[in-house]
């Protein structure tokens, strides 16, 4: 049984069709890239998949539940999280206040604070700003925020859409490195990126999506070296 | 000495109006709406406690209570009837114009039950008047209770929003929907909870309007209804802190105005106030200005 698997998913803005029946699967373990251009429906699968949209026909089974009726604030303590595109962060609220809010779901107060020591171990920096705005902080701060803030439900899947999105090459390559230390530490990734070659470069499958539908799947490093990407994708 | 007694006046009236604009600024901070009929529900409370104080005549207590609960599920039913089907409505003024339109129907549904006429409305509070400085200062019971009940609340309704999960939920529904959805909360119980929260208080300041001004009629939350809005906006519209700030202030200005310059050009004294902040601090006193980063 796939951890998730998406089937035949069609979603609609109005009479504008985003999703034209859209299939893949995620495997428990597995790190899996969606990447396409802008417009190409990445964002609108993930808002599909954790209920913030409803698709108009097609199933998103989660663990062997269909979650597609499923109310979206019930789809986080099934074990899934979602990190937003734009980070999202509650920009009026603490860093502690927005991790702690990661954590809503929880009730185990022993549990909650044991997960805040490991997002500060993997976060140190949001362990020294805890107490600032999050408004206030950096765009990659932020979205270390968001990360955390994500990870606070203990997830199994982890839902990433556009992490590296506005991030000084530095930090690019310090988001990466995080989600593959999240992927090593044992929860399944879903990553949504417009920067192919580095979400190619920590996937282990990918799809490519063009304009509502998947054009093309494979192993990452088998996409990485396939010209048709190159071209499109890898600006070579 | 008169200075003081309109001070304490000014605050009293302007608690009463403090209690009203934090429903308001509550609503508008989570459902990004004015609820223009949130002054009628003011009316509605008074006429439960008038209905079971004078014309059953039951305890004042139990009054209060009553009105209490039946603005509180008049508030969340008017919340899920007639603005919830509207939320994703393509315009942000449907869902005004429909709040207007619960407006006139509080009012008027008010109007075949209690006819026209003006009811005197009984005080609710048997609380003696205090009387300083030989009896040259008197402050009424009802303007004690009234400045200590609209402390005691925003001191409550604070410690809630700032310490319980609930409130702390209000606070992540109010700036990002979609992410708070993220997080679990469920959006649409939150939003109800707040409308439950704005119309208790405004239920509250139904009472003690009335015990202070004892003469209603179906229009009696109208005028103070657009007072507590301006006070919201004043404050800054969306802050507690600031509905309270402008509640008071607005208070005070008003009673001021009358005792001071006209009585008839007091509530022209009020909105030129409101005027001339917007003027200078579009955003209200305490009013958050906004930046995105992108």
């Amino acid at each position: 049984m796939s951890m998730l698997e998406v089937k035949d998913l069609q979603v609609y803005y109005g009479v504008i069709q985003a999703i034209k029946g859209v299939s893949f699967h995620v495997e428990e373990g597995e790190v899996i890239a969606l990447i396409g251009a802008n417009g190409a429906g990445k964002t609108t699968i993930l808002h599909t998949i954790s209920g913030l949209l409803s698709p108009a026909a097609g199933s998103v089974t989660f663990e062997g539940t269909d979650i597609v009726k499923t109310p979206g604030h019930k789809i986080v303590s099934m074990g899934m999280a979602h990190v937003p595109e734009g980070r999202r962060v509650f920009a009026q609220l603490s860093v502690l206040q927005n991790l702690k809010m990661g954590a809503y779901t929880r009730k185990d107060k022993e549990e909650i604070s044991q997960s805040l020591k490991a997002v500060f171990d993997r976060f140190p920096r949001l362990e020294e700003r805890q107490g600032q705005m999050a408004g206030t902080l950096s765009g990659g701060e932020q979205q270390m925020l968001a990360m955390g803030r994500a990870l606070m439900s203990k997830p199994k899947l982890i839902l990433m859409d556009e992490p590296s999105m506005g991030l000084s090459p530095i930090f690019v390559n310090e988001i990466f490195d995080i989600i593959e230390k999240v992927s090593k530490s044992g929860t399944t990734v879903l990553l949504v990126e417009q920067n192919a070659k580095k979400a190619l470069s920590i996937a282990d499958r990918a799809y490519v999506l063009e304009t509502g539908n998947i054009v093309l799947e494979g192993r990452a490093e088998e996409l990485l070296h396939n010209d048709a990407i190159r071209k499109a994708y890898l600006g070579e | 000495m008169s200075f003081l007694q309109y001070l304490i006046s000014g605050i009293s009236l302007g608690s009463v109006y403090a209690l009203i604009a934090l429903g308001y600024t509550m609503v508008y901070g989570i459902a990004k709406m004015l609820n223009f009929a949130h002054g009628d529900v003011i009316m509605v409370g008074a006429f439960t406690t008038y209905t079971v104080c004078s014309t059953m005549g039951l305890p004042p207590l139990l009054g209060v209570l009553a009105a209490v609960v039946l603005c509180t599920l008049l508030g969340m039913l008017i919340e899920k009837v007639a603005y919830k089907p509207l939320r994703k409505a393509s315009s942000p003024l449907a869902v005004l114009i429909t709040a207007i339109g619960v407006s006139y129907l509080l009012q008027n549904v008010a109007l075949l039950i209690f006819g026209g006429n003006a009811k005197s409305f009984t005080s609710v509070l048997s609380v003696g008047s205090l009387k300083l400085f030989d009896g040259q200062l008197l402050i009424t019971g009802e303007t004690i209770v009234t400045i200590l009940v609209c402390l005691v609340i925003i001191v409550v309704l604070m410690l809630f929003i700032n310490k319980t999960k609930a409130g702390q939920a209000m606070l992540a529904v109010s700036e990002d929907k979609g992410a708070a959805q993220l997080m679990g909360i469920n959006v649409n119980a939150t939003i109800a909870l707040t409308f439950a929260i704005g119309s208790a208080l405004a239920a509250v300041a139904g009472v003690l309007l009335c015990s202070a001004y004892p003469t209603l009629t179906p229009y009696t939350g109208s005028m103070p209804g657009i007072k507590a809005f301006v006070a919201a906006v004043f404050g800054g519209i969306g802050s507690i802190p600031g509905a309270f700030i402008g509640g008071i202030l607005l208070g005070i200005i008003e009673i001021f105005g009358k005792a001071y310059i006209s009585s008839q050009m007091a509530d022209t004294i009020v909105f030129a106030v409101l005027i001339i902040v917007l003027l200078f601090k579009p955003t209200g006193l305490l009013g958050k200005n906004i930046q995105e980063k992108v």
